[in-house]
């Protein structure tokens, strides 16, 4: 019965071990997928390379299927699975700032640091940046606090909100994922090639 | 191109990085992260520097308790296990090299200012979202969390909208 560090399963003490172990393998898995290369990273902004959507859809899928499929099996307690908090607002508002920087800096907090371990000074300057911006927030956040907390609907699935068994709606978002694979494999295959592969001869 | 130089294939990328969510979700009850770390950072270096100031704030103070170091939490492990995972497989493939990456019809300084707003927004933004990428909107997704969703298709439609604007940056 899971989650198991939750319910006790595995001692809470073990939590910094695993932590560091889910983080090389989580670090192994980008970098080896090209997620520490900012120009690759962009193509899915302008159709000459589409890793991002591919990786990052097929993750989403593979997990959700899995923890709900764990769900269905009772191997996983899903009252002690962390579901994101919806504060409808803040959440937009970030999401925008955050794709005018992925739009800029070519990166995202997790592939900045990838690619800053093998070397990217682009990246390292990009995740130190991070932090300036993490410090504006915090030294302003009397201001924004009332609209940080707004809008505040629970940490709902999307799920619930359509109205809709989880079942049902995995099944909709492989099938709106499999048409995205194809659709972006016919754009690949028609937008002019970048070599982002020069800087690594 | 040197095949040793090869990336994954994205489907297999995917998969794996989708098992190892699974699994992290099904052992600890939380997903990923990557944003997280770089607040508690900045919480520790606030705290050091002015600690009054630290504890006064409303935001530093959440994360701030008397019996538990700052940078004593589960994301800051997880970061660290990042940068040693990605220059194990950078070592592995022959791409460890000090260099800024950008497009031939831009200069190295105009990249490295553009990662440097690019950075600043996304420490900014991820505070709004209560996460980045990773723990947001990945993580979000994979538990089908509401939230997880609106964040994925602000941070991907903006800069999509914003693309054209940006292009002589990466094209």
């Amino acid at each position: 019965m899971g989650p198991l560090i939750p319910l006790n399963v595995i001692d809470p003490s073990w939590n910094n071990v695993i932590a560091l172990i889910v983080g090389i393998a989580f670090g192994f898995i980008l970098e080896s997928s090209g997620f520490s290369s900012s120009r690759k990273l962009a193509g899915v902004f302008y159709g000459y390379d589409f890793v991002v959507l591919k990786v990052f859809f097929t993750a989403a899928i593979t997990a959700a299927v899995g923890l709900y499929y764990f769900e269905y099996l009772g191997w996983v307690d899903m009252s002690f699975v962390y579901i994101n908090p919806t504060y409808v607002s803040s959440a937009i508002v970030g999401g925008v700032i955050m794709g005018l920087g992925f739009i800029m800096g070519g990166y995202c907090p997790g592939t900045s640091y990838c690619a800053a371990a093998i070397g990217k000074i682009d990246a390292i300057v990009f995740s130190t940046a991070m932090l300036v911006g993490i410090l504006i927030f915090s030294e302003f956040y009397p201001l924004l606090e009332s609209f940080y907390n707004a809008n505040f609907i629970g940490n709902i699935t999307v799920f619930e909100t359509l109205g809709m068994t989880a079942g049902w709606f995995l099944l909709i978002l492989i099938v709106i994922a499999l048409g995205a694979f194809y659709v972006t494999s016919i754009i690949q295959e028609k937008v002019k090639k970048v070599d982002y592969y020069i800087l690594l001869k | 191109m040197d095949n040793s130089k090869k990336y994954w294939n994205p489907y297999f990328g995917g998969v794996m990085l989708g098992l190892l969510l699974l699994l992290t979700m099904f052992i600890t009850g939380r997903g990923l992260g990557a944003s997280g770390a770089a607040k508690s950072t900045v919480v520790t270096a606030v705290d050091v520097v002015a600690p009054a100031h630290a504890e006064k704030s409303a935001y530093y103070s959440k994360f701030l308790s008397d019996d538990k170091n700052p940078m004593n939490e589960w994301l800051v492990f997880e970061v660290i296990g990042i940068l040693a995972g990605a220059l194990l497989s950078g070592a592995l493939s022959g791409r460890l090299k000090f260099v800024v990456e950008h497009s031939p019809k831009i200069t190295s300084k105009t990249r490295l200012i553009m990662a440097a707003l690019g950075g600043l927004a996304f420490g900014l933004g991820s505070q709004f979202a209560r996460g980045c990428t990773s723990g947001a909107a990945l993580s979000g997704m994979a538990t089908l969390a509401l939230a997880g969703f609106i964040t994925m298709m602000a941070i991907f439609g903006t800069a999509y909208v914003f693309a054209y604007f940006f292009r002589k940056f990466w094209i």
